[in-house]
């Protein structure tokens, strides 16, 4: 495996804004998946999703996945969360196997998925009261990561009342809340309008500098995975399998002049390829 | 409303939303009075509202004696279907095999007259209120269980992995998303079934009990004493509509979040 641009944390800009707490140095820190495949059984016969899978994602490191819908990337996510377990093969995180639900995880979903009945804040305090954590800590960490995504003078607000993009922002907060070492995102702004899109990018890569968390997202756009990404995992449709991972050479912090850099825009285009021969990405 | 144009008190009246089931309902009184009128149809068939009017006025106190074990029989019929009806859908939602034994018996049993069988309470529980709540109940049951059926199961999978993912127990999971999420469709059930459970207080009168409507509309059919017989039917309504109002109130309470009652947010805030 080669190691990606080196995302250390330490020395970036807004560090010492960091919302989380010191690590402790276990062993091999970050997400290992080892030969990790998942079939699901149907009455039809197995239908694999996943062929094995072998990569390793590092602490701190904003890792995104792309491929055509049906790869299995969403089965991924889950398996690394502990709500599924894969058929064969062994998921590390930072060093421990992922056998069941290990709530070290933040996950956030297309659809930004707020309970309508709780406001803004106690939506974002969710997996305090899953994981019967104390309310009063963490209500000040619900407030001032609200505070860091602009949501200020919205706790009370209910979900219905703000914007698409607002909703996502609140969900990517109660991602947070409970201070997980790892960020789940399944298509997080694939919901959105193009242009609150490009500002949710911008402010997600602001958000994991600050935070130092590791991010796994999974995208469909390849722009969207260039421009995000110190690693690009892209996967082959189903059953899924590893294509290639891209190392991104841009530097950070990045703006959305990035996406001018010739490095950008060749690395979009080498991805791309990709996708020729099989159908299109949707 | 205009507030600059300051509109009269009369105009303003009519246009309050309360008042205007009432004044179709005065519409719908008068046209029944002129059809009678018009086209002279006799006593016998169908009485004047007049008359109705009458009755009720005459034999209130008595109609309200008798409204009273229908009332009671209705609310004890409609609190069982509830009781049942949820944590029984509760169980075919949750469970595959559960549901694949019970529901299909629950449709055919509901396809069965509860009018037909209900002879056999009386048989079976003599002629008290017991009858009477169990023909309530068996009406009313059904669509409570459908509709929080259809709300459990509307839950976004998503939503429910995003909290089991944060180690939520399974009873807390079901606390803080699937049952919240399943009240509109389980309140939208029991305001169903509210109604269906006077229909059914009142099939268990019919078929053997000396007290309550379904009594006194049986026995003014007896006799052809068709005002009375109209007068029982109006207090079967009003007796409807209370039950329904009260229900529609706690959906107010319970769920002040859902689309059906934003507008209600938006003024309060």
């Amino acid at each position: 495996m080669i190691p990606a641009t080196k995302p250390t944390t330490t020395d970036q800009p807004g560090a010492h804004l960091r919302l989380v707490s010191d690590r402790s140095a276990g062993a091999a820190p970050g997400i290992t998946l080892s030969g990790v495949s998942k079939t699901y059984r149907s009455r039809d016969g197995d239908v694999p999703s996943l062929k094995p899978l072998d990569f390793h994602i590092n602490e701190g490191e904003f890792f995104v996945v792309v491929g055509p819908s049906g790869c299995g990337k969403s089965t991924l996510l889950k398996m690394i969360s502990g709500l599924l377990a894969p058929s064969t093969g062994k998921i590390l995180v930072d060093g421990e196997q992922v056998t069941k639900p290990h709530g070290n995880v933040g996950i956030v979903f297309q659809n930004a998925l707020l309970l309508p009945w709780r406001n803004i804040l106690s939506n974002v305090m969710l997996p305090i009261d899953m994981k019967r954590l104390p309310r009063q800590e963490y209500l000040l960490r619900a407030k001032a990561l609200l505070k860091l995504v602009g949501l200020e003078g919205f706790e009370k607000k209910l979900p219905w009342q703000l914007s698409g993009g607002m909703q996502q922002r609140a969900s990517i907060c109660r991602a947070l809340v409970h201070d997980p070492k790892i960020m789940l995102m399944d298509e997080p702004f694939g919901a959105l309008d193009a242009m609150t899109r490009e500002k949710m990018n911008v402010e997600l890569m602001r958000i994991q500098r600050e935070t130092g968390k590791t991010v796994l997202l999974i995208t469909h756009s390849i722009p969207e995975a260039v421009f995000l990404a110190d690693r690009v995992l892209v996967m082959t449709e189903r059953p899924g399998a590893i294509a290639a991972i891209y190392d991104v050479p841009l530097p950070r912090p990045r703006s959305l002049d990035s996406m001018a850099d010739p490095a950008f825009t060749e690395l979009v285009q080498r991805i791309r390829k990709h996708f020729f021969t099989q159908s299109a990405l949707d | 409303m205009a507030e600059a144009k300051a509109p009269s008190i009369v105009s303003r009246a009519l246009n309050a939303a309360w008042l205007r089931p009432f004044l179709f309902l005065i519409f719908i009184v008068v046209a029944w009075d002129l059809a009678i009128r018009l086209f002279r149809i006799p006593a016998y068939q169908i009485p004047s509202p007049g008359d109705v009017l009458a009755v009720l006025w005459t034999d209130w106190p008595e109609l309200l004696r008798q409204a009273w074990p229908t009332t009671y029989a209705t609310i004890c019929g409609f609190a069982l279907s509830a009781l049942f009806g949820i944590p029984v859908a509760m169980l075919i939602a949750g469970s595959k095999t559960v549901e694949s034994y019970v529901y299909p018996l629950l449709v055919f049993s509901q396809s069965v007259p509860k009018i037909a069988i209900a002879p056999l309470f009386v048989v079976w529980f003599g002629f008290g209120i017991i009858p009477k709540v169990i023909s309530a109940f068996l009406l009313g049951f059904f669509p409570v269980v459908v509709s929080a059926v259809q709300g459990f199961k509307s839950v976004d999978p998503d939503m429910v992995d995003l909290a089991r993912a944060m180690q939520g127990s399974r009873f807390q999971v079901f606390r803080a998303v699937n049952l919240p999420h399943a009240m509109p469709a389980i309140f939208s059930g029991l305001k169903v079934s509210v109604t269906l459970a006077v229909v059914g207080a009142v099939v268990g009168e019919f078929v053997g009990s000396n007290s309550g409507i379904g009594y006194v509309l049986q026995r003014s059919i007896g006799t052809f004493d068709l005002p009375t017989m109209f007068a029982a039917l109006v207090i079967l309504a009003l007796l409807g509509v209370v039950l329904f109002w009260i229900v529609d109130r706690i959906e107010k309470l319970v769920i002040p979040w859902h689309v059906s009652q934003r507008e209600d947010i938006i003024f309060a805030s």
